[in-house]
């Protein structure tokens, strides 16, 4: 085995590692916030406040 | 009635009362520019080499400016639309509000298929460099690319996952050398910094136009890969700090520097490679400004075209799962999609469950797929979304005329940019036919099919009174 055979497999678990990592906090996000809190970004919202403080001034 | 209101404060549902997770407002001009010029320089490496096979090297540079004045329209007419309407998913969004929602699903989907199949492409691209890499430095055998190109997929798409500022950052710094590089081989290459090693005249003898004028039209659907994907800037809309500042700066800034990199890389390779080889980009020259600095005979150069050639790949795949993910999530805020895609996350504030569900989609593509037909449905979709531009700025100013709506930008000389795209758009989907006919109409009948069932099935879950949010004037004939 060469060093490349070694990168292969270093590719291979460094892939994996990445995956579950975004699996496992994906996870753990979903159940620990509610679909109202992690869905609640609406498009607009500079436009909103902008609009605001030309009312208030 | 709608829900919606946005001039008020107690049921708008937006920021700061309605949002509590939205994406974070930190990118500057540098990370606009990094994210435009990032995506779009690998065509310099590789790639736009297809059109001189096309039609030689005078043909390459013909094309190469030809689409610099398509792609100089893209970025003033993105740069002025999107300084106004600054919100996630580019495009689509604009769509949404200056033509009408069928045309927004079909952009939005434009969108995140170009991006998609190129992000596939490059991980393809990036796991042939380590296979190259491997045969020059004394590997026996054939290495094994699917673990290195699942390994840029997935890094990239974590990367993505935790933050937009680390993702573009990471971006600037490597788009940067990947640039840089380029202005070195220019320099060493050419006789600015010692001797010059440029044959142009040799080169080009008795090789002027090879396949007359047909190969220059040819070479016009190559000639997109100069600078395919520098309208991808407007995605970064919801995340800078000041759109109507960053957004035309950096985008406007980065059309600037592809023109230069076009220019540049067709000078320096074609004064040092024959056209047949240089044409060749599957059994002549893969890589050529690659292979130009191994021609060079300097091994400084060799190992920094090198790591240009990689930079620039994973630049582009950075930027299409940024962009990719973007539009897919703006289209699941509204309802195009189902709203379980508009989630961002909590902490680090990204459209994670965007980013991840086009992660499986993407491998497929890059493990299961062709690279020139993927690369060619990359281009296809981008060429429909810059079909779809002059239509929306001519609307835009039709509608909301430039004394009804300030703007972060206004554009000059209008209409002639809009009509001059729509020309040239026009003269590329010919050329597109002239290659890949069997492709163009298979797609152009794919769209047709998800447009019938967005119209009689999908639009009715749409989030309909949440759709216009920008505070404009009622438009003029309305």
């Amino acid at each position: 085995m060469d060093l490349w055979s070694y990168l292969e497999y270093a590719a291979w678990g460094l892939s994996a590692a990445f995956g579950l990592h975004m699996a496992f906090d994906w996870l753990k996000t979903d159940s620990t916030y509610s679909e109202d809190v992690l869905t609640s970004s609406r498009e607009g919202e500079l436009e909103a406040m902008a609009e605001e403080h030309k009312a208030q001034s | 009635m709608s829900d919606i209101d946005i001039t008020s404060k107690t049921m708008d549902g937006m920021g700061p009362h309605g949002t509590k997770v939205g994406l974070l407002r930190v990118l500057g001009p540098a990370h606009v520019w990094a994210l435009g010029v990032g995506i779009v320089l690998v065509g310099e490496y590789m790639g736009w080499n297809f059109a001189v096979g096309k039609g030689g090297a005078y043909a390459a540079l013909i094309a190469c400016w030809f689409a610099g004045i398509l792609y100089s329209c893209v970025a003033m007419i993105d740069s002025e639309v999107t300084s106004t309407v600054a919100s996630a998913g580019g495009q689509y969004t604009q769509a949404k509000h200056i033509i009408g929602p069928l045309m927004a699903f079909n952009v939005g989907l434009y969108l995140v298929f170009a991006y998609t199949m190129l992000e596939a492409a490059n991980a393809i691209t990036a796991g042939y460099l380590f296979f190259v890499v491997a045969q020059m430095t004394g590997h026996a055998g054939d290495l094994d690319q699917r673990p290195f190109i699942i390994l840029v997929i997935m890094f990239l798409a974590w990367l993505n996952y935790r933050g937009v500022l680390a993702t573009l950052t990471f971006n600037l710094v490597i788009t940067a050398i990947a640039f840089v590089a380029i202005l070195v081989l220019f320099a060493s290459t050419s006789g600015v910094l010692g001797g010059g090693i440029m044959e142009h005249a040799a080169l080009f003898e008795g090789h002027e136009l090879p396949y007359g004028w047909i190969g220059v039209l040819a070479a016009m659907h190559f000639g997109l890969w100069y600078y395919l994907g520098i309208e991808g800037t407007t995605q970064a809309a919801e995340e800078v700090r000041s759109p109507a500042r960053a957004l035309p700066f950096g985008t406007l800034a980065g059309i600037m520097t592809l023109l230069i990199a076009a220019t540049l890389t067709w000078y320096v390779c074609s004064g040092v490679l024959p056209w047949e080889f240089l044409g060749d980009g599957v059994n002549g020259s893969v890589a050529p400004l690659f292979d130009t600095a191994r021609l060079s005979g300097s091994t400084g150069l060799v190992w920094l075209l090198g790591f240009g050639t990689l930079f620039a790949t994973l630049a582009s795949a950075n930027g299409c799962i940024n962009d990719a993910s973007r539009a897919w999530f703006a289209m699941g805020r509204d309802k195009y999609l189902p709203g379980w895609f508009g989630a961002v996350h909590p902490k680090y504030r990204t459209p994670y469950r965007s980013i991840v569900f086009l992660v499986p989609i993407a491998l497929i593509f890059a493990l299961g797929a062709p690279l020139d037909q993927v690369i060619t449905f990359s281009i296809l979709s981008g060429l429909l979304g810059y079909t779809f531009m002059p239509l929306n700025i001519i609307l835009f100013r039709r509608k909301w005329p430039l004394d009804t709506i300030k703007r972060g930008y206004e554009h000059p000389f209008h209409p002639i940019p809009a009509l001059t795209l729509l020309t040239l758009c026009a003269i590329t989907f010919f050329a597109v036919f002239l290659g890949y006919g069997t492709q163009l109409v298979a797609m152009i009948g794919f769209y047709i099919v998800v447009s019938l069932w967005f119209h009689f099935w999908r639009y009715r879950f749409v989030n309909r009174g949440a759709q216009f949010t920008m505070p404009w004037p009622k438009p003029r004939g309305y």
